[in-house]
């Protein structure tokens, strides 16, 4: 057996992450310069699994937009759509790939290809409205893949009932017209063979991507959730469903199963766990992780690793011997999940509580993003009638430097942690 | 006989029924609907744009268009964060100051921020509170079959509120309701389109406004009440700007606001309340009444901003609107922090400059009360119209 070298396999992760990243940059940019159409698609129910047996290049318009905020040049990109007559209120990410479009594609990382056809679910309606954009301008087609999500709290319906089995159908239904498009647009015969192929590496992530974040429940944990979690999660939206993704996150068992049984943490001495609830904040995104970990805070889990992973969480596993009845269901489900992560995130967050032993939740709801912000403050209401965890909530945006007020958000981080501090010298004290 | 929830319009002169249901329109206590329950009744609030209210009054329940208030959010802000528009919160309010008591209340995938009310409202109270999966791909074959399906599903869980089971009867007698309903508000908007200076775009507003608040039996009644006498009103044609409002079809503007436009547009066309009046031809009361409805749902509907259909590109059905209602220019608003409204108010420029036709920008939130600036930017509007 081979020794595992403890120096080239902590951190290798982040490494090839970053790596793959940036080969996907490379990658659109080559089929930007044949002029190779794209399909735009989104974290949430990319369909990527389908959409690489026609060989589209897969632009995931959120990384992109995102990557604006990330290199500290998001600013430019927003006011040239705001110039153009988008409101300061609407989604940054939009109005980032708005100004993408409207400069031909330029973008800081790389050209990126023009869309030939964009598939959606309703996971976020912003999707649909996005979209719609790209419609008017491009004249392509979009498709929006309709999933039927959880009805009322704690209702969603399980595979065996009728319910469900109707919700499935809906979406095989799709799928099903879906592949004709494709073939029209792509010029392609559909290939159930290439389907299967695709399917096994989605399995192989949605498994290793389960697996992980299970093993972030070590102490101390083995991965920051939003920081060396958001490189992962790009991994998987990226790469879905292709081979260099399902080796990523076999490379990356690995290394977490090795950081676990050696007790490898962070970078840092894990004081406190912490879940994370929202989406990062791009704008300063190094200083925002910062604001915790110089407390000693680690974030441990992250309900945006499971929704804006689409679901992937779950680990669902495709049946590949009924491929596109098998890809209906886990889409369902998988979606399904994204979005009980943003609507329901109360139970997520309870649940963690107790499985991630968590000392405290920090709520970041967002201006763009009304999808997963809308509920927060009454999600944190419920968890905190249900837990004795603290939690704090601060609102900034994950594009929008205007809306950003570092100093504040540092003062109240500051507060959370006195706080914890002082519950854990006092719960010391009533030991003693 | 049908229960008369509002009642007060009856035996009034033409401007007297229009202050009647202006009254109610104004009243955060809904009386209707606590006379309602004070009978027993139960109330099912759905929010907007469009919910398939026959299968609640099929149930004998009250289908509560919960379409905002003027009310501030002082219990409801606590729920929800800074970047929100108005009617999530005063919707909620609504319930959490007890102005209205629900049995059930059911959300709609329209917004990012509507489809996460199922799950705030279910945290803060027992009684069902869901999300009807109205479908998002109304081009896919499948979609008329789910959603009678779901429709199906609906209808099951209102069953078990109402206590009552829906019979085909039933069923059937409540779409014979609603469609009189929506022929009678199709008879006001073309008056409006043909003679708007019979009703004023603020008149029609008042009178359609009223029937998401009681039994659409008494609005029907109210309608065939109101337009004979529209029809008859010894008013003169005025020298006004025949336009199109658009952004109306959640939140809903200020009355003053409505008013505002209405004293210097004539209002031949608009999107406001467009659920009460999304379906656009009778649906059928024979065969799979289920199916009938939700073919209707998507085969004979208008359109909004929030509902994806690629037979309907929004900016083609502005032009078509505008078109039909002979209408020399458009008003584009949307709600302050409406993503949909705000996205599609820049197609709609857009395609509008494209074609020479005039326009008028605005944002809007229900509760706001001064809006002299718009209303002297309306006026400079018109004028600039009328005088070029």
């Amino acid at each position: 057996m081979t020794e595992i070298n403890k120096d080239e396999l902590v951190g290798r992760g982040n490494k090839e992450g970053a790596d793959l990243f940036r080969e996907w940059f490379d990658d659109l940019a080559d089929h930007a310069k044949k002029g190779e159409g794209a399909a735009y698609v989104f974290v949430m129910g990319s369909m990527a699994e389908l959409l690489h047996v026609f060989d589209f290049p897969l632009v995931l318009p959120e990384i992109t937009s995102l990557q604006t905020a990330v290199r500290r040049v998001a600013d430019t990109y927003l006011a040239e759509a705001e110039d153009y007559g988008y409101s300061p209120d609407i989604c940054g990410y939009v109005k980032a790939d708005i100004a993408v479009q409207l400069r031909g594609g330029q973008h800081p990382m790389g050209q990126i290809p023009k869309p030939s056809i964009a598939v959606m679910t309703n996971a976020c309606n912003t999707y649909i409205k996005w979209a719609e954009i790209w419609e008017r301008i491009y004249k392509i087609p979009i498709v929006v893949i309709d999933v039927p999500a959880t009805r009322a709290a704690g209702g969603q319906f399980q595979p065996g009932s009728s319910d469900f089995e109707r919700d499935r159908k809906y979406v095989e239904a799709q799928i099903r017209e879906l592949i004709t498009l494709c073939e029209e647009v792509s010029g392609k015969k559909f290939d159930i063979d290439r389907l299967r192929e695709s399917l096994g590496y989605a399995n192989d992530m949605n498994e290793g991507w389960r697996r992980v974040l299970e093993l972030n429940k070590s102490k101390p944990s083995l991965f920051n959730a939003v920081t060396d979690g958001t490189v992962y999660l790009g991994v998987s939206n990226n790469l879905r469903g292709t081979k260099k993704g399902s080796q990523f996150f076999k490379n990356l068992v690995e290394e977490m199963e090795y950081k676990s049984a050696h007790g490898i943490g962070t970078q840092i001495v894990e004081k406190y766990r912490l879940g994370f609830v929202g989406v990062p904040c791009y704008p300063i995104f190094r200083r925002f992780s910062e604001m915790f970990t110089e407390w000693g805070g680690n974030f441990v889990h992250s309900t945006y690793l499971n929704f804006a992973s689409g679901g992937g969480s779950l680990g669902y596993q495709y049946d590949v011997n009924r491929p596109i009845e098998s890809l209906a269901e886990g889409f369902l489900i998988s979606v399904r999940e994204a979005m009980d992560n943003m609507f329901h995130q109360d139970r997520v967050v309870i649940d963690w509580v107790k499985n991630y032993d968590l000392d405290g939740v920090v709520y970041h709801p967002i201006k763009s993003c009304r999808t997963v912000s809308t509920g927060l403050a009454d999600g944190r209401r419920a968890m905190m009638a249900a837990t004795d965890i603290p939690s704090l909530f601060i609102e900034s945006d994950m594009m929008d430097k205007r809306v950003v007020s570092e100093a504040q958000m540092k003062n109240r981080a500051d507060a959370f942690f006195e706080g914890l501090a002082s519950r854990r010298e006092m719960a010391k004290l009533a030991q003693s | 006989m049908t229960l008369r929830l509002f009642g007060t319009w009856q035996d009034q002169s033409l401007d007297g029924i229009f202050a009647e249901c202006r009254e109610l329109a104004e009243d955060a206590d809904f009386p209707t609907v606590k006379r309602w329950r004070e009978n027993g009744g139960k109330v099912l609030g759905h929010f907007q744009v469009y919910f398939p209210e026959e299968i609640a009054h099929a149930a004998g329940m009250l289908p509560l268009k919960m379409r905002g208030a003027p009310v501030e959010p002082t219990h409801s802000d606590s729920r929800f964060g800074s970047y929100l528009c108005s009617i999530l919160k005063t919707n909620l309010e609504l319930v959490l100051s007890n102005r209205v008591e629900l049995d059930m209340f059911v959300t709609h995938p329209i917004c990012d921020a509507a489809r996460n009310l199922a799950a705030v409202w279910g945290r803060n109270y027992p009684y069902p509170c869901q999300i009807l999966y109205l479908p998002q791909n109304a081009n896919s074959k499948a979609s008329a079959e789910y959603l009678r399906g779901e429709y199906e599903r609906v209808k099951n869980d209102i069953e078990a509120v109402a206590g009552t089971k829906v019979t085909d009867e039933a069923l059937r007698n409540s779409i014979a309701v609603y469609n009189e309903n929506r022929s009678l508000l199709r008879k006001l908007y073309d008056i409006k389109r043909t003679q708007p200076w019979l009703l004023s775009g603020f008149e029609a507003y008042l009178l359609m406004n009223a029937g998401g608040m009681i039994l659409r039996e008494e609005h029907n009644e109210m309608l065939k009440a109101a337009i004979p006498l529209i029809e008859v009103r010894p008013v003169k044609r005025q020298d006004k700007i025949r336009v199109v409002f658009e952004g109306g079809f959640c939140e809903q503007p200020p009355l003053d606001l409505i008013r505002a436009i209405s004293q210097s547009c004539y209002i031949v066309d608009d999107d406001l309340m467009i659920g009460l009046r999304w379906i656009l031809e009778d649906v059928p009361l024979e065969g799979d009444l289920l199916m009938n409805m939700a073919d209707a749902y998507l085969e004979k509907s208008t359109y909004s901003p929030v509902q994806h259909d690629a037979r309907k590109p929004k900016e083609k059905m502005l032009l078509q609107r505008i078109a039909d209602s002979g209408a020399e220019a458009a008003i584009i608003t949307a709600a302050k922090m409406c993503e949909p409204g705000l996205e599609d108010q820049v197609t709609y420029i857009k395609t509008l400059d494209e074609k020479g036709i005039p326009y008028f920008v605005g944002e809007f939130e229900e509760n706001m009360t001064s809006f002299d600036s718009m209303e002297i930017q309306l006026e400079t509007f018109t004028e600039n119209l009328m005088f070029s």
